[in-house]
C-alpha cells in the first residue's frame, strides 16, 4: 500500500465528463468508440499513474473495443474510474475485472439509451421546437437547444457520479427492474407522442372535389344585399361567424379530404406511416422510400390528386 | 444575395460545428433546427433559417446513429440546403425546394461519414503506437484530429457550395418549374412519415400500441398543445407502471424482447 492515497477530485471527474463528450470523435469500423474511451479516461489516468509503465498499461487497457450509447457511457466511465482508482492505490484489481465491467455494462445500457434519448426525448423536443420554428418563431430552436443540453449535461454528470460512487456494485443490479422500467416507460411515452405527431404533422390533403351542392337561400351570405363600406364588411363577418354561420358562396364544395376528416382526421397520414413501416420491415432502404414519396408527391400533384 | 467575407467564414464555421456534432451527437449542432437557424443567423436571414430548420427537423425525426449503423446525414442536408435557400433568394417560397434538395444531400453525407470512419480506423492504430510509448498527449491530439476530420466533412462541401456565385444558384432554381416546387413541398409534408415509421418499428410492442392509439386520437383535439399531450403521455405511463407494480397480475411483461408486436407480426407475415 502506498502511504499517500491518490484520489480523484471532483474537478478531475468533471474533466473526465467534459472529455467524454468527444467519445465518438474517432468512431471507427474496427473498435468503434475505443479511442474516445481512452481519451475520456486520460485526465484521470494522468493523475493515477505517474509511472510510465503503469500509464502504458492503462492506455492499452482502454484502447480495446468499446461501443455503447454516447450518453450511457457515463455510468460505465464512472465505475471504471472507481476501479482504476482502487487499482492505482494498490488494490488487487485485475485487468479482466475492468474489461468485464465495461463489456458487461455497455450492451444493456445501449439498449436503454436508444429508446430514451433518440426515440423519446429528441423527437418530443424536436417536434416541440419544429412546430414553433415552422411558423418562424425563433423560440423553437432556442427551446430545443437549451432543454436538450440541460438534460444531457445533467445526465452525463449525475450518472457518471452515480457510477463512480456505486463502483462495481452497480453491475449486479444492471439486469434489475429499474432500467427495464425506465425503458418501458419511455417506450410508452414515445409511442403516445408518435401517435400524436403523426396526426398533427404528416400532412396529406386530397384535393379532388367530391360534390358541389347548392345551398338554400339564407344559408349563405347574400353579398349584393349587404350595406356598402365598412358596415357591409362588419355585417358579412357577423353572418359568417368564423365559419360557424352562413357560407361564403351559394354552393357547398366538399373535397375528398373533408369526407376523410369526418371519418378519422389524419387517417391518410396514419396509413402512409403503416406503409412505410411495412416497407422498412421488407428491408427497403429508408432513402428509397423518401425519394419514392417525393416522386409520388410530384406526380399526384400534376394529376391534381394532392 | 452575395455573402461578405465574414459571413462566409461564419457559415463555414457553423458547417464545421455541424460536421463534428454529426458524429459526436452531443450538443446537437447537426440537427436541422439548430444548424439551419445558425446559418440563417450568420447570413442575416434568421427567419428563413428557422423555418427551413423546422420543416427539416420534422423529416429528420427518426434519423439516429444506432450501433454501427449510420443514419442519413442531417448535418450536410441542413447546412447545404440552408445555403442554397439563402443564395437562391426566393424567400419563403424556396423552402419546399430546399427541403427536397436536402434528401439527396443526406445520402451524400452518409458516404462522406463512412469515408471518415474508415480513416479513423487508421487513426486508432496510431493511437495504439502512442499508447505503447505512454504518450497520452499524442492520443489527445489524434482524437482532436479525428474530430476535426468529421468537421471538415461538412465544412469543405459548404465552402465549395459558397464558391458557386449566387447568381448561378438562382438561375438553376429559376429553371425549376412551379409544379416541381409545389410537388416537392407536398412530398416534404408526407416524407415525415418515414422517420416516424423507423422509430415505431424499433419501439413497438404489444404493450405500447394502446398508447399510440390514444395519442393519435387525442391529437385531433386541436386545443391540446404538445406540452399538454406530453403531460398526458407521462401520466399514462406512470399510472401504468404504478398499477403494474401494485400487483395486478404482475407477471412477466410481455413486450420486452421485441416479440409480441401484433401489428408488426401482421406486417411481417404480409
Amino acid at each position: 500500500m502506498a502511504d499517500k492515497k491518490i484520489e480523484l477530485t471532483k474537478r478531475d471527474r468533471f474533466n473526465v465528463m467534459w472529455h467524454s463528450q468527444f467519445l465518438q470523435g474517432s468512431w471507427n469500423y474496427e473498435r468503434m468508440q475505443n479511442g474516445g474511451f481512452a481519451y475520456s479516461m486520460i485526465p484521470a489516468l494522468r493523475k493515477l499513474y505517474p509511472k510510465k509503465e503503469d500509464m502504458i498499461a492503462a492506455l492499452k487497457r482502454h484502447l480495446v473495443f468499446f461501443n455503447t450509447h454516447p450518453y450511457l457511457a457515463s455510468p460505465v466511465i464512472g465505475v471504471t474510474l472507481a476501479l482504476e482508482e482502487d487499482k492505482a492505490n494498490g488494490a488487487n484489481v485485475e485487468d479482466e475485472a475492468i474489461q468485464g465491467v465495461k463489456v458487461g455494462m455497455m450492451g444493456p445500457l445501449a439498449g436503454v439509451g436508444d429508446p430514451v434519448f433518440w426515440y423519446t426525448v429528441r423527437p418530443i423536443l424536436g417536434a416541440l421546437g419544429a412546430g414553433m420554428a415552422i411558423q418562424g418563431n425563433i423560440l423553437g430552436p432556442i427551446l430545443f437547444f437549451v432543454l436538450w443540453n440541460l438534460i444531457r449535461l445533467g445526465f452525463l454528470w449525475y450518472t457518471q457520479e452515480f457510477g463512480y460512487k456505486a463502483g462495481s456494485a452497480i453491475t449486479s443490479d444492471m439486469s434489475g427492474g429499474m432500467l427495464q422500467k425506465v425503458t418501458r416507460g419511455a417506450s410508452m411515452l414515445g409511442m403516445f407522442i408518435l401517435g400524436a405527431l403523426i396526426e398533427r404533422w404528416v400532412n396529406i390533403k386530397f384535393t379532388p372535389v367530391v360534390s358541389q351542392t347548392p345551398i338554400q337561400k339564407g344559408g349563405y351570405i347574400e353579398w349584393d344585399k349587404l350595406p356598402s363600406g365598412a358596415k357591409g364588411i362588419q355585417e358579412a363577418l357577423l353572418q359568417w361567424n368564423m365559419g360557424n354561420g352562413k357560407q361564403l358562396t351559394n354552393t357547398k364544395v366538399t373535397t375528398l379530404q373533408d369526407n376523410l376528416d369526418q371519418l378519422i382526421p389524419g387517417l391518410a397520414g396514419l396509413l402512409l406511416t403503416f406503409l412505410c413501416m411495412w416497407l422498412l420491415k421488407k428491408k427497403v432502404s429508408p432513402i428509397w422510400i423518401i425519394i419514392g414519396i417525393f416522386v409520388v408527391g410530384i406526380v399526384f400533384h400534376l394529376w391534381h390528386i394532392l | 444575395m452575395d455573402l461578405n467575407f465574414i459571413q462566409i467564414i461564419l457559415v463555414v464555421f457553423v458547417a464545421f460545428l455541424a460536421g463534428m456534432e454529426g458524429i459526436l451527437d452531443e450538443w446537437q449542432f447537426h440537427q436541422p433546427i439548430v444548424a439551419c437557424t445558425l446559418i440563417g443567423l450568420v447570413t442575416g436571414h434568421l427567419d428563413l433559417g428557422v423555418m427551413l430548420g423546422g420543416s427539416l427537423q420534422m423529416i429528420a425525426m427518426g434519423w439516429a446513429n444506432i450501433g454501427a449503423a449510420v443514419a442519413p446525414d442531417a448535418a450536410l442536408a441542413s447546412v447545404a440546403s440552408a445555403i442554397i435557400l439563402v443564395e437562391g433568394g426566393q424567400g419563403k417560397a424556396g423552402i419546399g425546394t430546399a427541403t427536397g434538395i436536402a434528401i439527396p444531400l443526406a445520402v451524400a453525407g452518409l458516404f462522406l461519414t463512412m469515408i471518415v470512419r474508415t480513416i479513423s480506423t487508421a487513426i486508432v492504430h496510431i493511437m495504439d503506437a502512442e499508447a505503447k510509448k505512454g504518450n497520452w498527449r499524442m492520443i489527445n491530439v489524434w482524437q482532436w484530429i479525428a474530430v476535426c476530420l468529421q468537421g471538415l466533412r461538412i465544412a469543405i462541401p459548404a465552402a465549395l457550395l459558397l464558391a458557386i456565385p449566387s447568381s448561378v444558384v438562382r438561375s438553376w432554381l429559376n429553371m425549376m418549374p412551379s409544379w416541381l416546387n409545389e410537388g416537392m413541398t407536398i412530398g416534404g409534408a408526407m416524407v415525415v412519415a418515414v422517420g416516424y415509421a423507423m422509430v415505431i418499428n424499433l419501439m413497438a410492442s404489444k404493450e405500447v400500441w394502446p398508447f399510440f392509439a390514444i395519442g393519435f386520437a387525442l391529437a385531433a383535439v386541436k386545443e391540446l398543445t404538445l406540452i399538454a399531450l406530453g403531460a398526458i403521455g407521462v401520466s399514462l405511463a406512470l399510472i401504468y407502471l404504478a398499477l403494474e407494480a401494485k400487483g395486478g397480475k404482475g407477471g412477466t411483461s410481455s413486450g420486452n424482447e421485441g416479440t409480441g408486436d401484433p401489428l408488426g407480426d401482421i406486417i411481417d407475415d404480409y
